[in-house]
């Protein structure tokens, strides 16, 4: 077994595993109870999807997805930071 | 040139007009009247070539393709008119220098007189049949708006509504008529049109484009059935009333007769339509304006009639009556402003033009008295002056008129009646307001006005004397020159002097007299409790006719509403949905949906796996959108981060970017207008546990499976064909060599399609301002105005509601996130300005980059506050939006610059210092605008929502104060 499979195939297991992180952070987003077990299943899928795509470009070998993930960790945190301010403090922007 | 100048001009003076302050009465007077007098030298100046060449021209390429060109021409006949309205605005703007109050808007007034100039100018001057069209529009248009001059008054609204209606309904049938006349002629030129008369006359259509031609022109010159529109347009201010409803625009619709007259006359039915018009106009106007109380109201009916004895005219399908109705445009120009602005005198001076009050005003106001007096002596056709020398040619002109008994007796009967009733209401004007008793119980005591404002009138009653003495030496040559214009080498002889001799028509004059005279004592006896409405005007009321056109037309269009809307937001939407599954189903159930021939991908368990989740996120969000707003959002969010997901799964950086972007901004948008949003109300709705109200869940969750099934059937059957070869192959190899950019999609949007980005920016501006506008007026439910439940406690610990801007840092739970997306701020930047510059190449672009960077000003407000901010950095996204649409608007005229067609790309490799070779390009400047103009109308909406804390921080606090 060469390198080159190797991390093919450690990629594909990553990607795996995020994906199933997804669906454990999904079912708290669904499920609730509370709206900050909502926020933080949020923040985790945001987090996992951008180590999903750091994966699959790794397992296509390019670098094109790597934009994607740098905006999805920049806008997941604004999003977080929103959703958080307003359960906080009841409003998003306060004077 | 002279002639671009000559139209150009009173628009440049109308935009000039606008600007100026709204007390500068006199700066605007000076502005309008220099714009006029310029435009009457500058074709005074034009009169030696016109009488030596005939005709002038000026050509400017326009839409090649389509034949049409930006042409004016110039012959004695324009020349005429355009003396006429040039002078004639002169004389108006002096006149309404004195006759606004200090409280009337001056600058909207001079502006669409102005306005209204350059457009009859260019209807006068146009040598091309639409462009004559679009001038025609604008005249009604400018009409409208100084009709609506006291838009605070009831009958200025109505009367400027159903003006615009009228004329510009008739300018539609005028375009349409002149598209045919155009077609049949081969040629939209005015020379080539003028010259097809035989292949226009034996057209098939010729009667339809006949018809359509006609309409425009009865409407614009208020000829029956449309002259109920002129007297409601009087309205409009005095000035306006002389210039536009008397001299000129109205005569828009005889000047475009006499224009077209060579191509369009000489047939049986031109004959009877015209005729038939003029002569009921000429009819109904003139008994109508016996009845009328109001001075104004006797003007406007005595137009009606007099532009229907020039209708008459031309209709009679005779050369000789041609002559007579140019000469009678002319003459009835003159005496007619004349008599509007002696009314607008009396109203200025007297405070009332109410024929029942006015009375012995020549005792208070003598010049004014003697130059009505003449005026109206024209105007009822008495010796000397120059509506005798017109009317004996109309008399003239009857007796010859047509065959056949009825015509040879009845037709010269009908003239001399209505001279008849003009001599009658110019006896009555004169006779009720400036002679006998002088009245008492007037608004105003009357006195005589500057002497400013009687020079206009004064000028104009010198020329009707001047020409009614001596025809010959005044308006005789000028007169051939316009006539010549028009009939070329056919034109008639005919003599203009005083005296013909005792004449038929000489007898019909003196019958006319002694009827009118008598006319008017017979009313004298009766007329004493006149109510101001006509006998027998009833069915002839073309006021009450309109009045049930629009209302029939309010009640159609409202029912069609009903009948295609609910007010119910979930019925709506069932129509709605049905009917889009019906439009997709039908054509699917004629054909059928066969699946392509592609083969399908293989399925990536990982990718299934997000897919699979991205849907359960966006169900559940469907799910709780009712009853658990915020889960909804939270879900929403999960959603939209799916669908990014698959669109970089299938090689979209580009879609992937924005939709991230996208994504996040909207959900801060919702959660800034959740909080004014009033709690949802828990109601026990027995209505939720019926049968019927289970039954209409259960319809509408199968209608929504069954299209969201339709949809993803037809979207799998699209993707499994091959592509059709076209515009994106043509997008994909032209993209480099072309656009000079390796990112196809933002060649595509900066370049290919640079013209539609420019105007979706443009539109995203104009609605993120409008949103500003929108939410400076926005109240909230009483319910929100309070501050939030979870800052309360806070607020009550510390006694102060806002972060203290002179604080670094804000305490409690906000200390690290402040700090983090303080130093977040230099990052977000850097990367937006990556983003836009690479876009060209690779993923990323203007829009992305603007949405990064708008993010984090937003985050700055998010843990900081709107007042920290603001205190240290104003964002003033207006400037940023104004930017970008000069950067982008800019970069597309640069490629004017160079010669190239408008948003062109040009672009040079450069090396500049310390970065390396450059490929620069004018659609990086566009690009630039494009991130500008997101940047700010992103944060101009966000913001200005977040304001709305500012007032009712405010609020909430001054009650408190209040109540403590």
């Amino acid at each position: 077994m060469n390198m080159g499979s190797l991390v093919a195939l450690a990629a594909w297991f990553a990607s795996a595993c995020f994906g199933l992180a997804m669906c454990l952070a999904t079912w708290r987003l669904i499920r609730g109870p509370a709206a900050q077990d909502r926020v933080l299943g949020l923040d985790t899928l945001y987090v996992n999807a951008m180590a999903m795509l750091l994966a699959y470009g790794l397992r296509v070998g390019s670098g094109a997805w790597f934009e994607i993930a740098l905006l999805i960790a920049l806008f997941g945190f604004v999003g977080s930071v929103a959703l958080a301010k307003f359960l906080l403090r009841g409003e998003v922007i306060e004077p | 040139m002279t002639l671009a100048l000559i139209v150009l001009l009173p628009f440049l003076g109308s935009l000039c007009a606008a600007f100026l302050p709204a007390n500068a009465r006199n700066a605007e007077a000076w502005l309008a009247g220099v714009c006029a007098l310029a435009c009457t030298v500058l074709t005074l100046g034009l009169y030696p070539q016109i009488a030596d060449d005939g005709v002038v021209r000026f050509v400017l390429p326009w839409l090649g393709q389509a034949g049409l060109a930006f042409s004016l021409r110039m012959d004695g006949f324009a020349w005429l008119f355009t003396l006429l309205v040039s002078l004639m605005g002169t004389l108006v703007v002096i006149y309404a220098r004195y006759y606004l109050s200090p409280e009337d808007p001056v600058p909207r007034f001079f502006s669409f007189l102005l306005a209204f100039t350059g457009s009859m100018l260019g209807i006068v001057l146009s040598g091309n049949l639409v462009q004559l069209a679009i001038f025609w529009e604008l005249t009604s248009f400018s009409s409208f708006m100084l009709i609506a001059y006291w838009y605070h008054r009831v009958d200025a609204r109505h009367g400027a509504r159903m003006a615009l209606t009228v004329t510009a309904a008739g300018g539609f049938c005028l375009l349409a008529g002149v598209i045919m006349l155009g077609t049949m002629a081969g040629s939209f030129e005015l020379d080539q049109v003028l010259a097809a008369a035989e292949a226009v006359q034996s057209h098939p259509w010729y009667p339809v484009m006949l018809v359509l031609v006609l309409l425009g022109a009865l409407t614009k010159s208020a000829q029956f059935p449309f002259q109920f529109w002129l007297p409601h347009a009087m309205a409009a201010p005095t000035p306006v009333s002389a210039y536009l409803h008397s001299a000129t625009m109205v005569k828009a619709g005889v000047f475009l007769l006499a224009r077209l007259w060579p191509v369009l006359a000489g047939t049986d039915l031109w004959f009877a339509v015209v005729c038939g018009a003029g002569l009921a106009s000429l009819l109904i106007g003139a008994a109508a304006a016996l009845f009328q109380r109001d001075m104004k109201g006797v003007l406007a009916y005595s137009t009606v009639s007099h532009l229907g004895l020039i209708t008459l005219l031309l209709g009679m399908n005779s050369r000789l009556a041609l002559v007579a109705a140019v000469f009678h445009m002319m003459n009835h120009a003159t005496f007619k402003a004349t008599l509007f602005m002696a009314a607008g005198i009396v109203d200025h001076e007297a405070g009332t033009r109410d024929l029942r009050r006015l009375s012995g005003l020549a005792h208070a106001m003598p010049i004014t008295a003697t130059v009505a007096v003449v005026a109206a002596a024209a105007m009822a056709g008495v010796p000397l002056l120059n509506g005798f020398l017109s009317k004996e040619m109309f008399f003239a002109e009857t007796i010859f008129a047509g065959d056949g008994l009825l015509l040879r007796v009845g037709l010269p009967a009908i003239a001399t009646m209505a001279g008849a009733f003009s001599v009658a209401y110019s006896l009555r004007l004169i006779h009720q307001v400036f002679y006998g008793p002088l009245a008492q119980d007037l608004p105003r005591v009357p006195h005589e006005p500057t002497r400013w404002m009687l020079l206009p009138s004064m000028l104009l009653v010198a020329a009707c004397l001047l020409v009614g003495i001596f025809p010959a030496r005044t308006i005789g040559p000028v007169l051939a020159l316009a006539v010549q214009s028009i009939l070329g080498a056919e034109t008639p002889p005919y003599s203009l002097v005083v005296w013909h001799g005792f004449t038929v028509p000489f007898l019909m004059s003196a019958i006319a007299f002694a009827g009118g005279i008598g006319l008017y004592l017979l009313r004298w006896f009766y007329g004493q409790r006149a109510t101001g409405g006509a006998p027998l005007r009833a069915p002839f009321d073309g006021r009450r006719v309109f009045d049930i056109v629009i209302v029939v037309l309010h009640r159609v269009a409202e029912r069609m509403v009903r009948f295609a809307s609910s007010r119910r937001l979930q019925l709506q939407l069932l129509m709605m949905i049905s009917m889009a599954f019906a439009v997709g189903a039908i054509p699917i159930a004629t054909h059928g949906l066969a699946r392509g021939a592609a083969g399908l991908t293989p399925v990536d368990p990982v990718y299934a796996l997000v897919w699979i989740v991205g849907c359960v996120c966006a169900v559940g969000a469907a799910v709780q959108a009712k009853f658990h707003r915020l889960a909804a959002l939270i879900m929403l969010g999960g959603a939209g981060l799916f669908t990014s997901l698959t669109f970089a799964w299938f090689s979209a950086p580009d879609l992937a970017l924005t939709q991230v972007a996208v994504e996040v901004v909207t959900l801060v948008l919702l959660l800034l207008g959740l909080r004014w949003l009033p709690r949802r109300l828990d109601l026990d709705d027995p209505d939720r546990r019926t049968r019927r109200a289970r039954l209409r869940r259960a319809r509408d969750l199968a209608l929504a499976v069954i299209v969201g099934a339709g949809l993803a059937a037809l979207s799998f059957a699209v993707l499994t064909h091959a592509p059709v070869e076209g515009l994106a192959q043509f997008f994909v190899e032209h993209a480099l060599p072309k656009g000079g950019g390796r990112n196809v999609v933002n060649v595509i949007l900066v370049d290919f399609r640079g013209f539609d980005t420019l105007g979706e920016i443009t539109v995203v501006s104009i609605v993120a301002l409008t949103v500003y506008a929108l939410l400076r007026r926005f109240r909230p439910a009483p319910e929100s105005i309070d501050v939030p439940r979870a800052q309360r406690a806070s607020i009550a610990e510390s006694g102060i509601r806002a972060f203290n801007p002179g604080e670094l840092l804000p305490g409690g739970d906000l200390r690290i996130p402040a700090v983090l997306v303080r130093l977040l701020l230099p990052m977000a930047g850097l990367v937006a300005v990556y983003l836009l510059l690479r876009g060209h190449d690779a993923p990323g672009g203007g829009f992305v980059g603007g949405l990064v960077m708008a993010t984090a000003f937003i985050t700055q407000y998010m843990v900081s506050g709107a007042q920290w901010v603001e205190w240290r950095m104003r964002v003033h996204p207006q400037y940023w939006v104004a930017l970008g649409l000069t950067a982008a608007g800019g970069a597309g005229l640069l490629a004017w610059a160079a010669g190239r067609p408008f948003l062109a790309s040009l672009g040079a490799d450069v090396t500049l210092p310390l970065v390396g070779p450059v490929h620069l390009a004018s659609v990086l400047l566009f690009d630039v605008g494009v991130y500008l103009v997101v940047i700010g109308a992103t944060s101009l909406m966000l913001v200005s929502l977040a304001h709305q804390s500012f007032r009712s921080a405010r609020e909430s606090f001054a009650r408190d104060g209040a109540g403590g």
